[in-house]
């Protein structure tokens, strides 16, 4: 993997003074007040923070979705405030993998096809998909669940495949927003045990906003967010359930 | 891309048959409705054409009495033409090929054993010429038949098939037929001109001498009409000029009396009538134009109820990395392909309703390239439209907002 290959110290993900508004004049809305964040390869990090602290505008610029106002965002040396739609659009193709909260499959399409969405804007040919699109299935033990529809999947096993759909491309970072939203606690731990393993046994940096302490402690770096500030930034020595994961049953 | 991308939008739109469906169902609608109003328009148009062809080309019909109108032709005063009126025309005006006098009768004609309620029509040889007739067996009436009023005929199509029966022209040559109280010889039949389409039939008479009709039928002197067969690519203008000089000397009008007959051009009645038609078939075509915006409303709709699903697709295309063109792209593609899936489907109902509603109708059909070519373009355009602009304007959202989408 690309990202897990570069010299120690430089980080793979670089915000410097990085600052968003949205609206304008009376409307003026300042979701971003000079971030400066740096994350290695390999790190999984959880971003929290209240509604409106400037987590989500984080986590967007972040995963090259939205650009900042002001300030340098830098992803493997590139400067991404300085992209254009469709180059930032191939970065996402090329680096990034999604879990949504709100799962974001598509409807009456099976699992394996929802998977292979990616790979199909890649121009992978229809056998490099389907293999592909199994072991990441398989990787989220759904194996045996290809044909299924969303609608015939409970919520975690739809969270799951949107995961499997996140890293059929290897990406180098896994971006996840409150992925746990929409599930109870059980299917919420499975998740995240998942995430875990995904960052360990994979070594693909995970990024996931969360405002729910419970699912934040899986995570290795916690990020505070408050008032378009960081207030805090601290490792977490002592993740829950670390490293000797097998992923449960669905 | 071109080829990922087609791929990619035949699978959306394989998955979401029900919604493909109901959109082509508008278009569908709409083009087989223009298709097959314009169709049969023009089917209807053509035969009117085809009919008034049949009457004769480049002919004069002249009848007496007023400009037929209410309460026009006829009225006791008027008198009819004569035998020699048709004589003097032939020999006085330069341009005509040919003039023939003509007397009708409605009778019942016997033979066989069987009745048949037709019109008998007593004229010259010169009949044949005016009317475009030609024979499909036997001969026309000698001088002789024709000054003595012999009782010898020519029978139509029609006639001869419900009397004598047998194949096209096969019997009653030679056969003998009753019209009234006398017996006539066939001696010869029409080639049929076919249906001429609004339930007139053409074939369906029965042709003696004038003296015969005269003398046997209706027991007078009267010629009803006079039929005048110009020369081809002769102006009609002088002709009927000269013509309607001649008929008011020999029938001694004064300067100040009106004409007491009048000539009617079968150039300007085929004018006249396929102008009529072809205003009935734009009304027509206007009409089936509207189900064609309504067809394209039904699509909006249903484009519109699903651009909340589709806008979150969008911005989850968007998101794990597909360029903004190739989104569009997929959209337009769903939206031409469905479009033109209707376009087709309209066209082939259309054509299997025009050719049964002409053959219904006994109007002949007519396969118009122009307004199949053109309603495929119009449903294309109407798809495109309403598919592919809510698309451009998702795909250019952040794909975040998209995603947002309720």
């Amino acid at each position: 993997m690309s990202a897990t290959q570069r010299p120690a110290g430089t980080p793979l993900i670089r915000l410097n003074a990085v600052t968003k508004v949205y609206g304008t004049g009376q409307a003026e809305l300042l979701a971003l007040k000079g971030i400066d964040l740096s994350i290695n390869a390999g790190e999984f990090v959880a971003i929290m923070g209240p509604s409106g602290s400037g987590k989500s505008t984080a986590m967007n610029i972040l995963g090259c979705l939205d650009t900042p106002t002001a300030g340098q965002y830098l992803f493997h040396g590139a400067h991404v405030e300085a992209l254009t739609r469709d180059q930032r659009a191939r970065l996402r193709r090329r680096y990034l993998g999604f879990v949504f909260q709100g799962f974001n499959l598509l409807a009456r399409t099976s699992a394996q096809e929802n998977v292979e969405l990616p790979l199909l804007y890649r121009g992978d040919s229809a056998e490099v998909r389907r293999a592909a699109a199994s072991r990441a299935l398989a990787s989220v033990g759904l194996t045996g669940w290809e044909a299924h529809t969303p609608a015939e999947l409970s919520g975690g096993q739809q969270q799951r495949v949107a995961i499997a759909r996140a890293i059929v491309t290897q990406p180098a970072v896994l971006l996840a927003d409150e992925p746990t939203g929409n599930l109870d606690s059980q299917r919420s731990q499975e998740i995240m045990e998942l995430l875990q393993d995904l960052n360990v046994e994979h070594g693909i940096t995970v990024l996931m906003v969360t405002h729910e302490p419970d699912m934040a402690a899986y995570a290795r770096r916690l990020v505070h967010f408050v008032d378009g500030h960081i207030a805090s930034d601290e490792a977490n020595a002592n993740p829950t359930r670390p490293l000797a994961a097998t992923a449960g049953s669905c | 891309m071109l080829l990922n991308t087609l791929f990619i939008a035949l699978r959306s739109i394989r998955r979401n048959l029900l919604r493909s469906f109901l959109t082509i169902l508008g278009i569908v609608i709409g083009v087989a409705a223009v298709i097959t109003m314009v169709t049969l328009g023009n089917g209807a148009t053509q035969a009117v054409q085809t009919k008034i062809a049949s009457l004769g080309s480049n002919l004069l019909m002249v009848r007496p009495g007023q400009r037929q109108g209410p309460g026009g032709a006829g009225g006791g005063s008027v008198p009819s033409f004569k035998e020699a009126d048709a004589e003097a025309i032939l020999t006085q005006i330069g341009g005509v090929a040919a003039v023939a006098p003509e007397g009708r009768s409605s009778v019942t004609v016997i033979a066989n054993g069987r009745n048949w309620a037709t019109t008998v029509t007593g004229s010259s040889n010169a009949w044949f010429q005016t009317g475009n007739w030609t024979l499909a067996a036997g001969r026309q009436f000698t001088d002789d038949e024709q000054v003595s009023g012999a009782a010898v005929c020519v029978i139509g199509e029609t006639v001869r098939r419900e009397l004598y029966g047998g194949a096209v022209g096969a019997n009653g040559m030679g056969e003998q037929l009753r019209i009234k109280q006398f017996s006539c010889t066939v001696i010869g039949i029409l080639a049929s001109k076919g249906q001429a389409g609004m339930g007139n039939d053409q074939d369906d008479t029965v042709l003696v001498p004038l003296h015969t009709l005269q003398r046997r039928v209706t027991g007078n002197r009267i010629v009803a009409t006079l039929l005048v067969a110009m020369q081809n690519g002769s102006d009609s203008a002088p002709i009927k000029a000269a013509l309607t000089q001649l008929l008011r000397e020999r029938r001694k009008l004064g300067d100040a009396d009106d004409d007491n007959f009048n000539v009617l051009d079968t150039q300007q009645l085929a004018e006249a009538l396929s102008g009529t038609t072809q205003v009935m078939t734009a009304l027509l075509g206007a009409v089936a134009a509207v189900s064609l915006l309504v067809g394209g409303i039904g699509i909006m709709n249903i484009m519109l109820v699903s651009v909340t699903e589709r806008t979150r697709e969008i911005g989850l295309r968007l998101a794990i990395g597909a360029l903004e063109r190739e989104v569009l792209l997929q959209f337009l593609i769903e939206a031409v392909v469905l479009s033109a899936l209707g376009g087709v489907a309209g066209i082939i109902i259309a054509t299997a309703a025009s050719i049964l509603l002409a053959s219904a109708m006994g109007i002949p059909y007519l396969f118009d390239p122009a307004i199949n070519l053109l309603s495929l373009a119009f449903s294309a355009g109407i798809g495109v439209l309403f598919g592919y602009f809510p698309a451009r304007r998702a795909a250019q959202l952040d794909p975040i907002e998209a995603l947002r989408h309720e």
